[in-house]
């Protein structure tokens, strides 16, 4: 039976007041597993996002839990959840936010650096980690002077510098062709995803489906359906 | 250096064009605030040079005076009733007025006569040529070797002068530690020679110059002077009294106060908003962060560090600018005015480190406002 990574239980997530409120997660409950690449699929607006966000420990629900391998994350005061980011997830984001004055090895190594870890030490990690996702050679280049594909490699090379055991991906193909992001998925999927780390991904690109272990569907806040993935 | 600070450190100054801009700003309102304090300063210096150069401890003087060069005769029982206070282990008279020289060619130079109490000599100058003893010899004068100096001809020992329809022997050529301020040669001579050769009104000793037994009792001969009618005022009272004169009495106060408000404006106009700009661009890589799991104060310690780092590299420069400019006045002019004094290099890291507390508390303001949530959201 494979370890429980995240379980939400009741989550419940709505933004304004009044006439105004907007109902963004309607009793969410969820479990995701270690060794899995879980797919959260639905149309816009579904609450894909929102619920990305209250997993990952960034936007904190009107009720309902969050337990990462046990731990109720929203119980924890603001310093402690930072750390909780910083030690158990890493982000993928959807327009990656690399800081186009640092070069892809300093980008790639912001995670161990914000850990404390001395700068030497975490620029060569993290060029270990950019030759694993096929960026060999290309570490003190500026991310301008990648193309999207690589830009994406080099976000997941920062993702996975610290040894999260959770992988968040927002949309990790929306801002790439279909090729590329077919390819970045497939390098995520028998590379990156392993019996000790669980890929949550958000995605509307079914191109991609073929990775998911499993694909839950969401609409109007609420999780509609489950289906198992093809990988 | 911290691996936090110096990925603050490597996105400021990577980003050449606003680094650049930043450091310009900040540079360019140190240099204006510090050069035109300097000048003033180096203005207030220069009106005291009188009191700097005769050095003496304590100056008695009319209530009146303003500035050590509109000196009030006072008659000549003030100088012995100060020799008798309790407290003053000396006091001599000092003269200090102008005259008119007429040199060779027939025209007129005003000058600057400085006399010397005929016993002591007290507040003598350091001389480059000659001995301090011909002063006693027939019309004997020193010359100051200043930026005046040419104005008399480049007199050389031996050099005769017609001051005030009188000969003048130069006797010695002297230099002293600050240059006047009006632009016209000093001579040295005798208290009585210069009371002889130059008109007075009734009263001829210009000011009283006292040394005291002992720093605790200056306050005793204050009021035993102030008692007398008169003022008794330390060597750093008397340049301070002058320097209010000039401050506030002049205009010259309020237009410094006016520039430095200026070059404050401008500085923090251009970094301040350079700096917002910065932080603007990269705030949804700043959310970035806060979301991988920076914790706010980190954020706000890279904010600071840039912000305190720019400011003060812009204040080095801005000092540095300053300096040069004096430093290269100086070849050309030896004894232009301008200084850099630890009061000036105060206001301008008063300046800087006001203009980094308001740019970075923006900064600190819209980072911390910022939700990683947006990040996601796009």
């Amino acid at each position: 039976m494979p370890q429980v990574a995240i379980q939400a239980k009741g989550l419940e997530k709505w933004f304004g007041e009044g006439e105004a409120k907007t109902i963004a997660l309607r009793d969410v409950e969820l479990e995701t597993y270690f060794g899995e690449m879980v797919y959260i699929v639905g149309p816009s607006g579904s609450g894909k996002t929102t619920l990305l966000s209250v997993l990952s420990g960034i936007l904190k629900p009107n009720a309902g839990n969050v337990l990462v391998e046990g731990t109720d994350i929203w119980k924890l005061g603001a310093d402690d959840l930072a750390d909780f980011r910083l030690n158990k997830i890493g982000f993928v984001f959807q327009d990656f936010h690399l800081f186009p004055r640092l070069t892809t090895a300093e980008n790639a190594a912001i995670p161990l650096i914000l850990k404390k870890k001395d700068w030497d030490e975490s620029i060569h990690e993290a060029i270990n980690y950019l030759e694993i996702v096929g960026l060999k050679g290309r570490s003190e280049l500026p991310p301008v002077k990648l193309s999207g594909g690589e830009q994406q490699r080099v976000a997941i090379a920062r993702a996975m510098v610290s040894k999260p055991d959770i992988l968040i991906m927002d949309e990790p193909t929306a801002s790439l062709d279909g090729d590329t992001g077919n390819a970045i998925l497939s390098f995520v999927h028998k590379n990156v995803l392993n019996a000790n780390r669980c890929i949550v991904v958000v995605t509307h690109d079914n191109r991609i489906y073929e990775f998911a272990s499993r694909i839950l569907h969401m609409e109007d806040g609420r999780l509609t359906g489950t289906e198992k993935g093809a990988a | 250096m911290n691996g936090i600070l110096k990925l603050a450190y490597k996105l400021l100054v990577n980003d050449k064009a606003k680094f650049t801009a930043l450091l310009l700003g900040i540079t360019f309102a140190v240099f204006l605030m510090m050069f035109i304090t300097s000048m003033f300063i180096g203005v207030l210096n220069h009106a005291s040079a009188t009191v700097i150069n005769i050095g003496a401890s304590m100056w008695v003087m009319d209530p009146a005076v303003q500035t050590v060069a509109n000196s009030v005769g006072m008659p000549d029982y003030v100088l012995d009733a100060v020799r008798s206070m309790q407290g003053v282990k000396y006091a001599v008279p000092l003269y200090s007025g102008g005259a008119l020289v007429k040199l060779a060619d027939g025209t007129y130079q005003s000058v600057t006569v400085v006399g010397l109490d005929d016993t002591s000599l007290f507040g003598r100058p350091e001389l480059v040529e000659g001995k301090i003893e011909d002063i006693y010899a027939e019309n004997g004068f020193l010359v100051v070797q200043d930026a005046e100096f040419s104005k008399l001809e480049n007199p050389h020992i031996g050099s005769e002068l017609e001051l005030n329809d009188h000969r003048a022997v130069i006797v010695g050529i002297a230099k002293v530690a600050s240059s006047g301020l009006y632009g016209s040669p000093t001579l040295y001579t005798t208290y009585e020679r210069a009371v002889q050769y130059i008109p007075n009104p009734r009263y001829t000793i210009s000011y009283v110059l006292v040394e005291p037994k002992s720093a605790s009792d200056i306050p005793r001969i204050k009021q035993q002077v102030e008692a007398l009618g008169y003022r008794a005022r330390t060597k750093e009272e008397f340049m301070q009294k002058t320097a209010d004169f000039f401050i506030y009495q002049t205009g010259g106060g309020t237009n410094i106060l006016i520039m430095t408000v200026i070059s404050f404006i401008v500085g923090l106009s251009i970094s301040g908003q350079t700096f917002y700009t910065f932080i603007l661009e990269n705030l949804e890589r700043f959310g970035a962060l806060k979301a991988i799991g920076t914790k706010s104060r980190d954020l706000v310690g890279m904010i600071l560090f840039q912000a305190t780092f720019t400011a003060f590299t812009g204040y080095g420069l801005g000092v540095g600018l300053c300096v040069l400019l004096i430093w290269l006045a100086r070849l050309r002019l030896p004894s232009y005015a301008a200084m850099v004094t630890y009061t000036n290099l105060a206001l301008g890291f008063g300046m800087v480190a006001v203009i980094a507390g308001i740019s970075s508390y923006v900064g600190i303001r819209r980072v911390l406002k910022i939700e990683p949530f947006d990040i996601f959201r796009g």
